[in-house]
C-alpha cells in the first residue's frame, strides 16, 4: 500500500528538483496563509459576496488585472531564469528539459495568461464607462467567462508542480505535441488549460461586440464612439472568428493523443503541417488581438494629454477595421520555410506587407494628434511616447521578416525572438501600462506615485533595449531560439550577458511598479476627482472616481465624439447645453434594473477545472464528476429566474450624495 | 529644412552606418555563397526601404514632442485640428508605394530564391541526403555512398542538392553563411539548393525545436577544393565501418551523437525513412520517389515502443 502510494506520489509531483520543491513549499504555505487570513479576520463572507460572486464589470475587471499581474511576475520570472541560463555559454543552471518547460509556459503564460486577460481586465473596466452603460450586455457570461480564465490558467500553472510542465514550445507544434513525442502529461495540462481559459475568451469576444453595438448611450452614433471601445470591437470581432479555430486544433490533438487519433501525427495517415497552418490561423490573428486594444488607448492617451481632438478619426477607425481583417490573411508567414512554393509564400508575404499600410497610418495620426496640441508628459504618456519609436522599430522588423525569402535567414532565430518582443513588450504592454496608470483613479479615486511610476518607465525602457537589441544581432550571427545552451566558441557571449542585465533591469523594474501600488494603496492622497487627470475626453470622465456599482445615476446622452470634453468647452466659453443634454441630466431618478450577484459562474469554472483535471490524468470517474457538475449548474441557471433586481431611488440618492460630498463631481 | 534637423539627421545616418558595420561581420551578413549574398541584398534592400520612411518619423517624432510640449506657450495649440484630406492622403500614400515597391523586389526574390530551383552552374550539382533525427544529422552521399554524422564535407563552387527529411519530430536545416534554412519533415523529401564560393568551415544547425537536446543539433560544413574533397571521399570509404543496421537503429533512437563516417550506408536507407511511416497502399504525394520496399514492420515496432513505456494508459484508450 505504502509503495502503491510512494510511486504515485513520484508520478505526480514533479520531484528532484530544489527550486520546483522551494515552490511547491512556498505555494502551500502561502495558500496556508491565505486560508488563515481570511478565517482570522472572518473575511469569507466578504470575499465571496463581494468578488467571488460579482457580474460588477469593474470588478470583474480588477480580478482580472490582478490575476494577469499575477501571471506577469510568474512569466517574467521564467524569463529571468532562462536569461540566467543564457548568460554565458556551457551554463550548468539549467538542464535542457527544465529550460525547454520555462520557455514554453513563459511563452503561454505571457500571451494567453498575461496580455489576454489584462486586455480582458481594461475591457471590463473602461468600456461599459465609456459608452455610457450600466453593465455589459451580458453579465452573468461575464463572470463566467473570466473564472473559466481562472480555472484554465490555475490549471496550467498546476502543472508546474504537479506531472510536469508541457515543453513543447507555446504552440506545441506536433509531431513533438504528440505522444511519441512529449508523453508525459504536461502536454495534457496545456490543452485543458487553454481549451477552458479559451472558452472563457470567446464568451468575451461576443459579450462585448454585443455590448459596444447594442449598449452605447443615446446619441453615441458609432461615428461618435471613442477610440478605445472602437478598438475593443476590432479586437473582439477577431476574437470571433480566431478563437474557434483554436479550440477545434487543439480538440484535434486532444483527439490524437487521447483516443489514437491521426490528426497531426506522421503515420496513420496525419499531417502535421496542418496543424500549423490551423494554429497560426488563430496564432496571427491573436496577436492582432492584443495589440489593436493598445492602439485604441494610445489614441485616447495621446489625445488626451496633447488636450487635442484625435487627429484623423476616420482614418483610424477604417486602420483598426482594416487590420483586423487583413490578420486572417496573413497566417503562413510563420512557416515560409515549410516548402509551401514560391506563388504561396509571395502570397503571404505580400499581404503581410500590406498591414504596415494601416498600421503606418495610425502612426502618423498619433503624431498630428500632438501636433499642435499641448503636451504634458505625466507617466501614461510617458509610455504612449515611448511607445512610437519602439512600435517603429518593431514594425520595420516586421516588414523585414514578411520578405519572404530573406526571412529563411531570419526564421527560427533571435531575430525575430526580438522583434516580437519588440512589438509585444514595446507595442502591446506599454499600451496596457498606459492605460494601467491613465485608468487607474478613475476606479480608485486615486492616483499612483509619479516618482516610483516613472522609475518603473525608465528602467523598463532601458532594460528593454538593452535586452533585445543584441538579440537583433545575435539572430543573424546564427544563434537559434530555444537553445538551452550553446558553445563558447560561437562568440554570442558578450552580447548574451548584455541582454540578461537588460531583462534584470525589466524584473526591477516590475518591482518598481509593485512598490508603486502598495506605496499608492498606502499612501496617495484620496482625490475622488470625476476628471482625475483633468484633461478627460470621454463619458466616464464625468462620473464619479470610484463609480457607483451602477455607473450612471441617469443615462447620459451623447451629442458630440469626445462628449466630455466638449462639455467642459461649452462651460468655459459660457455656453448652454443642448435642451436633450440638459434634459436627461435634469430628468428625476428612476430606479435601475441591475443583474443579481451569483455563485454559479465559479462553480461552473470549478466543476470545469475537476473535469480538466481528470482529462489530464485520465481519471474516468473525475471526468464525469466534473462534466455533471457542469451541466448540473447550467440547468440550475436555467431554471434561476431570480437574477436581477431594482436599484430604489432612495438609495440612488443617497450614494449620488455621498459621492458629491467626497468632492468627486 | 532647418541647421538642427540637418545636424540631427546626419547623426541618425552615422549611428546607422555604425550599426550595419559593425554587424557584417555576423553570419547571415557575411555571406559565402550566391543564395546567402542574394538574401543578403534583399536584406539590405529592405532596411534601406524601411529607413526612408522610419528616420523622418523618428525625427518628426522628437521635433513635435519638443515643440508642443505644454511649457511651450509659443507653439500654435488647434485644438480643434482633427482632418486635413491632404495630409491623410500623404501617408496613406507613402507607405503604400513603399510597400508597393518592397512587394514587387520580394516577389520577385521569392521566384529567384525558390529552395528547390537548382543553381545556375556549369557544374553537376551533388546531392547529399539529410536527415534530422533525435539529436543528431545524418549525412548520406548517395552517388559517393558514405555517411557521416554532424559533418558534412562539400566542394566549393559546386551546386549542392541537400534532399531534407526527418524521422518523426520537425526541424530546419540551416547553414547560414550558405543561405536560408528549410523544415525537415517526416515522410518528405524537401529539396534545398545551397552552395558555397569559397573554402572555410561553415556553422549549421537545427532551427526549429525538437525536444530536449535540441541544442545540441548542431554540425560544422567544410567547403574545400574539388582534389581535397576526393581525398576525404576516399579517407572516408578507407578508415571507417559501413553504417550497419543497428547502428541505424541507435541513430534513430533519442540520443546525442559524437561526429562520426561511414565507409557505406543501406542502400535507399533516405528514401526508406521517408516512406517510413506511409501504410501499405497508400499514396504519399510528398515523398518525391517510389517503387522501393518499405520498413513498416520497422516503423511500427518503434513508434510503440515509443509510446509504451511512456504513458501506457493513453495509447490504450
Amino acid at each position: 500500500m505504502l509503495e502503491t502510494i510512494k510511486e504515485f506520489a513520484g508520478e505526480f509531483f514533479v520531484t528532484g528538483d530544489p527550486m520546483i520543491l522551494g515552490a511547491q513549499i512556498s505555494i502551500a504555505l502561502v495558500s496556508l496563509a491565505i486560508l488563515f487570513v481570511l478565517t482570522y479576520f472572518k473575511k469569507w463572507k466578504w470575499l465571496w459576496t463581494e468578488w467571488l460572486t460579482t457580474v460588477d464589470h469593474k470588478k470583474i475587471g480588477i480580478m482580472y488585472i490582478m490575476a494577469s499581474l499575477l501571471m506577469l511576475f510568474r512569466g517574467g520570472f521564467d524569463a529571468l531564469l532562462m536569461r540566467i541560463q543564457l548568460a554565458i555559454p556551457d551554463a550548468g543552471f539549467l538542464h535542457g528539459d527544465h529550460y525547454n518547460q520555462i520557455f514554453t509556459t513563459h511563452g503561454v503564460i505571457m500571451i494567453l495568461f498575461m496580455a489576454m486577460p489584462l486586455m480582458f481586465g481594461l475591457f471590463n473596466v473602461i468600456v461599459p464607462l465609456q459608452l455610457g452603460a450600466r453593465d455589459v450586455a451580458f453579465p452573468f457570461l461575464n463572470a463566467f467567462s473570466f473564472w473559466m480564465f481562472f480555472a484554465g490558467a490555475m490549471l496550467f500553472n498546476l502543472s508546474f508542480v504537479i506531472g510536469g510542465s508541457p515543453a513543447a514550445g507555446w504552440l506545441a507544434y506536433p509531431p513533438l505535441s504528440e505522444l511519441t513525442g512529449s508523453p508525459g502529461v504536461g502536454q495534457d495540462f496545456y490543452i485543458w488549460g487553454i481549451q477552458i481559459s479559451g472558452i472563457g475568451s470567446l464568451a468575451t469576444g461576443i459579450n462585448f461586440v454585443v455590448t459596444i453595438l447594442k449598449m452605447r448611450a443615446p446619441g453615441m452614433k458609432l461615428m461618435k464612439m471613442p477610440m478605445f471601445s472602437w478598438s475593443t470591437l476590432a479586437s473582439c470581432i477577431t476574437i470571433m472568428f480566431a478563437f474557434p479555430i483554436l479550440t477545434v486544433t487543439l480538440f484535434l490533438l486532444f483527439l490524437d493523443r487521447y483516443m489514437g487519433a491521426h490528426f497531426f501525427t506522421v503515420d496513420g495517415g496525419g499531417n502535421p503541417m496542418m496543424y500549423l497552418n490551423l494554429i497560426w490561423m488563430w496564432g496571427h490573428p491573436e496577436v492582432y488581438i492584443v495589440v489593436l486594444p493598445a492602439f485604441g488607448i494610445y489614441s485616447e492617451v495621446v489625445s488626451a494629454f496633447s488636450r487635442k481632438k484625435i487627429f484623423g478619426y476616420k482614418s483610424m477607425v477604417f486602420a483598426l477595421m482594416s487590420i483586423s481583417f487583413l490578420s486572417f490573411f496573413t497566417w503562413a508567414h510563420h512557416f515560409f520555410t515549410m516548402g509551401s512554393g514560391a506563388d504561396v509564400n509571395a502570397f503571404f508575404a505580400v499581404t503581410t506587407m500590406i498591414i504596415a499600410i494601416p498600421t503606418g497610418v495610425k502612426v502618423f495620426n498619433w503624431l498630428f494628434t500632438m501636433y499642435r496640441g499641448r503636451i504634458t508628459f505625466e507617466v501614461p504618456m510617458l509610455w504612449a511616447i515611448a511607445f512610437i519609436p519602439c512600435f517603429v522599430v518593431g514594425g520595420m522588423t516586421g516588414v523585414m521578416l514578411s520578405v519572404a525569402p530573406a526571412d529563411f535567414q531570419f526564421h527560427n532565430s533571435y531575430f525575430l525572438i526580438a522583434h516580437f518582443h519588440q512589438v509585444l513588450i514595446g507595442g502591446v504592454v506599454f499600451g496596457y501600462f498606459a492605460a494601467f496608470y491613465y485608468w487607474w483613479p478613475k476606479v480608485f479615486g486615486f492616483k499612483l506615485n509619479a516618482t516610483l511610476g516613472k522609475w518603473a518607465f525608465w528602467l523598463w525602457n532601458i532594460g528593454f533595449y538593452v535586452c533585445f537589441m543584441p538579440q537583433y544581432y545575435l539572430g543573424l550571427d546564427g544563434m537559434t531560439r530555444r537553445l538551452y545552451t550553446y558553445d563558447f566558441d560561437m562568440g554570442w557571449l558578450e552580447l548574451n550577458i548584455l541582454s540578461t542585465i537588460g531583462a534584470f533591469f525589466m524584473g526591477a523594474a516590475f518591482l518598481f511598479q509593485v512598490w508603486d501600488i502598495v506605496y499608492s494603496i498606502k499612501n496617495a492622497k484620496r482625490e475622488h476627482k470625476a476628471d482625475s487627470w483633468g484633461v478627460g475626453r470621454t463619458l466616464e470622465w464625468g462620473i464619479p472616481s470610484p463609480p457607483p456599482f451602477y455607473n450612471y445615476a441617469r443615462v447620459p446622452v451623447v451629442t458630440e465624439q469626445d462628449d466630455f470634453w466638449e462639455k467642459k468647452m461649452r462651460a468655459e466659453r459660457g455656453e448652454a447645453d443642448p435642451a436633450i443634454v440638459k434634459a436627461a441630466e435634469e430628468a428625476p431618478l428612476e430606479p435601475i434594473h441591475m443583474p443579481k450577484n451569483s455563485g454559479i459562474p465559479i462553480i461552473m469554472s470549478g466543476f470545469w477545472f475537476i473535469a480538466g483535471f481528470g482529462f489530464v490524468w485520465d481519471w474516468k470517474w473525475m471526468i464525469v464528476l466534473g462534466l455533471i457538475g457542469v451541466i448540473a449548474t447550467m440547468i440550475a441557471r436555467s431554471f434561476n429566474y431570480n437574477d436581477d433586481y431594482y436599484v430604489q431611488v432612495e438609495e440612488i440618492e443617497r450614494i449620488e450624495a455621498a459621492a458629491a460630498a467626497k468632492g468627486a463631481v | 529644412m532647418r541647421p538642427a534637423l540637418r545636424k540631427l539627421s546626419i547623426l541618425m545616418s552615422l549611428a546607422m552606418l555604425l550599426v550595419l558595420s559593425g554587424c557584417s561581420d555576423a553570419m547571415v551578413l557575411d555571406p559565402k555563397g550566391p543564395i546567402a549574398s542574394a538574401q543578403k541584398d534583399l536584406i539590405l534592400i529592405t532596411v534601406i526601404i524601411c529607413a526612408v520612411i522610419a528616420i523622418p518619423v523618428f525625427i518628426i517624432t522628437a521635433v513635435i514632442i519638443w515643440r508642443y510640449r505644454a511649457s511651450n506657450k509659443s507653439a500654435t495649440y488647434k485644438p480643434e485640428w482633427e482632418h486635413s484630406t491632404k495630409l491623410e492622403a500623404t501617408w496613406w500614400g507613402i507607405p503604400a508605394v513603399a510597400i508597393l515597391i518592397l512587394a514587387l523586389v520580394t516577389v520577385n526574390y521569392t521566384y529567384k530564391l525558390e529552395p528547390s530551383v537548382a543553381l545556375a552552374s556549369d557544374k553537376e550539382p551533388i546531392e547529399i541526403q539529410v536527415t534530422s533525427l533525435d539529436w543528431k544529422w545524418l549525412f548520406t552521399y548517395p552517388e559517393e555512398n558514405i555517411a557521416t554524422i554532424n559533418h558534412v564535407v562539400i566542394p566549393e563552387d559546386t551546386p549542392i542538392r541537400f534532399k531534407l527529411t526527418s524521422d518523426m519530430a520537425m526541424n530546419s536545416f540551416w547553414i547560414p553563411s550558405l543561405g536560408g534554412q528549410l523544415y525537415s519533415m517526416s515522410g518528405m523529401a524537401m529539396t534545398l539548393h545551397l552552395q558555397a564560393d569559397e573554402p572555410g568551415t561553415y556553422y549549421g544547425s537545427g532551427a526549429n525545436f525538437t525536444g530536449e537536446y535540441f541544442a545540441h543539433m548542431t554540425f560544422s560544413v567544410d567547403a574545400v577544393s574539388d582534389a581535397e574533397y576526393d581525398t576525404w571521399v576516399n579517407e572516408v570509404k578507407a578508415n571507417n565501418e559501413p553504417l550497419s543496421d543497428a547502428k541505424v537503429e541507435e541513430l534513430l533512437e533519442q540520443n546525442v551523437q559524437e561526429v562520426q563516417y561511414f565507409s557505406a550506408f543501406p542502400e535507399n536507407l533516405f528514401y526508406d525513412i521517408v516512406t517510413k511511416y506511409v501504410e501499405e497502399g497508400a499514396h504519399n504525394p510528398h515523398a518525391g520517389h517510389s517503387g522501393h520496399e518499405s520498413h513498416d514492420e520497422h516503423a511500427e515496432v518503434n513508434h510503440e515502443d515509443h509510446a509504451d513505456h511512456n504513458h501506457e494508459e493513453h495509447v490504450n484508450n
